[in-house]
């Protein structure tokens, strides 16, 4: 059968980016929150944080790619508990086809969506004065960043999908990981905060997924920010890669 | 019926060994499951020759979904054995897959493709060639062709279950689970899955289908078995089944038309191809029955 998985998933990997195409609702709702924070951040809230020589919509973008990918799985797991309330699920396990693929067309979609909403967000970024002289490189570092972080907040989401007995609870659990950024180093720096907060907004992930992020594009040094950032990005997807597998091997036993 | 070639996967996949092609198509023996405390199957068995249609009859909750589940590998049996097409359900689920369609209690449609995409996605996990050309004949063999560029969330309840029946023929497996196939239908669409159900079996496929309604059973079903508290209480042809009863005595009654009977007559029966896009099409639209 697993000859069958790249044909089987490239098709199911079709019809669940139709379901994106026919709903670009879904992007639009994606990408609203992030983009009112920014427009909250820079034109109402940005002048009072010092960010040094730094303008503020420079400062900010990180974190709020962050939490357009945080608010863009959400829509994964929805997808992905609505096809196994709906039936259809079960009309594929009950076919002659690779049984990862089923799970790999609804990650690689959401690897999609996610970067559409990305672009809409630079986008406005843009037009709201962000700049960047970064070169290619530093882009594709990014985006390799980005994607590696999509795809471990993707496998995480393969679990409420998988599991949740109401669509409230296939896409709340995306709650906390949207406000993870408020206390870190995305908004404002983290040395005004006190200490025990501090403390847990140096070491948590998104803010050395955020510093690395800022200094590709400001073309400085990356440090050490990069490998911790990538150590998080890989840490987490493998926990939560054998999570999500679990609960389908469950599911579907 | 271009839908009537064997499935070359389906003939690749059975290896030459002769067990296979003979013995019954579906094996159930001891069958148990339980729910937690609930013990819903406490041994089932039963056979189902090949190219025969079997009736599974019982009452709400009395296990007839999960025998099906069992028997498509969805769900795996406490006890017992069960064996579909010659392969094992729990040790050869993949060579079961292959053997068998499953159309579920509930409509397992894509709501948001189209009713002719959903064909083409059904034709394409299966690996066929031509999956344009198998989705246009189905949605003319199921009255859908006027529908089939619509999205299915459109559709009203009876032309999502055909659409649903479709998808389950695509690809010819030799044996076809249907759990509770007209429940929801308005008569005259019952009528033309009988139909369809009727020309797999002709075509040597054989069929399992659960039912509540008795009719269905009667007007289908070679061999008929009643699920009643974990067990197969009966099994056997209609004709052995009215034997359990009393002699049939004769008496005189005038015959009146059963509602049916006026449905039918008012709509237009029999119209399965032809008049399908136009008056019946109307009715099969509108009527949305739960
Ligand atoms: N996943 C489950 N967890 C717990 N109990 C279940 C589960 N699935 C089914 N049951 C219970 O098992 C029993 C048999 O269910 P099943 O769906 O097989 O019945 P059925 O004969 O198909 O009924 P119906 O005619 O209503 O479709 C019911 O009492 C049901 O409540
Ligand atoms: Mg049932």
């Amino acid at each position: 059968m697993a000859t069958h998985f790249l044909g089987d998933t490239a098709v199911l990997l079709g019809r669940s980016l139709r379901h994106i195409t026919r709903s670009v609702d879904t992007i639009i709702t994606t990408t609203i929150t992030p983009i009112a924070m920014m427009l909250l951040f820079v034109y109402v809230l940005g002048g009072a944080i010092d960010t040094g020589s730094v303008s503020y919509v420079n400062y900010l973008l990180p974190g709020i790619l962050l939490i357009t990918i945080a608010s863009g799985i959400a829509y994964t797991a929805l997808r992905l508990f609505l096809d196994m309330k709906g039936g259809i699920f079960e009309r594929f396990q009950s076919m002659p086809i690779a049984r990862s693929s089923v799970l790999w067309a609804h990650v690689l979609t959401s690897l999609v969506a996610n970067a559409i909403s990305l672009v809409v967000v630079v986008l406005v970024a843009l037009l709201m004065g962000f700049r960047s002289g970064a070169g290619v490189l530093a882009w594709l570092a990014v985006a390799g960043i980005l994607i590696l972080f999509t795809l471990a907040l993707t496998w995480i989401a393969v679990i409420p999908g998988l599991t949740a007995k109401s669509v409230d609870g296939a896409g709340g659990f995306a709650y906390p990981l949207i406000f993870l950024p408020f206390i870190s180093s995305a908004f404002v720096p983290t040395d005004t905060m006190p200490g025990p907060v501090r403390a847990f907004a140096d070491n948590q992930p998104v803010t050395s997924i955020v510093n690395a992020v800022r200094a590709l594009f400001a073309q400085q040094p990356v440090g050490t920010d990069i490998w911790t950032a990538l150590a998080w990005c890989v840490g987490i997807l493998i926990v939560a890669y054998i999570f999500a597998n679990n609960a389908y091997r469950r599911r579907i036993s | 019926m271009t839908l009537r070639q064997p499935s070359i996967l389906a003939v690749m996949s059975i290896p030459p060994a002769t067990n296979q092609a003979q013995g019954p198509a579906i094996h159930v023996q001891g069958l148990e499951k339980s729910y937690k405390e609930l013990r819903v199957l406490r041994g089932v068995d039963f056979d189902v020759a090949r190219g025969s249609i079997f009736a599974l009859l019982g009452s709400n909750g009395a296990g007839k979904t999960t025998v099906v589940k069992i028997l498509s590998t969805l769900l795996k049996a406490d006890a017992g054995t069960a064996s579909v097409n010659g392969f094992d359900v729990a040790t050869q689920p993949a060579d079961v897959r292959e053997s068998i369609s499953l159309t579920g209690q509930f409509a397992a449609v894509d709501e948001i493709l189209s009713g002719r995409e959903n064909l083409v996605l059904v034709a394409r996990l299966r690996h066929l060639k031509n999956p344009g050309t198998i989705a246009d004949d189905l949605l003319e063999r199921f009255s859908l062709t006027e529908a089939g560029a619509r999205k299915v969330s459109t559709y009203s309840g009876g032309m999502r279950r055909r659409l649903d029946i479709a998808m389950s023929l695509i690809g010819n497996p030799p044996v076809i689970f249907l759990d509770e196939p007209t429940t929801g239908l308005d008569p005259q669409a019952r009528i033309e899955v009988w139909q369809a159900v009727k020309e797999l079996a002709e075509g040597g496929t054989t069929v399992l289908l659960t039912t509540q309604y008795l009719d269905e059973a009667e007007q289908l079903a070679d061999r008929i078995a009643i699920l009643h508290e974990g067990r197969i209480i009966v099994n056997g042809t209609l004709a052995k089944l009215k034997q359990l009863l009393p002699p049939a005595k004769v008496e005189y009654v005038e015959k009146q038309p059963t509602l049916e009977d006026v449905f039918l007559t008012l709509v237009g029966a029999g119209g399965k191809d032809g008049d399908a896009d136009k008056g019946s099409h109307d009715h099969k639209t509108t009527s949305n029955k739960k």
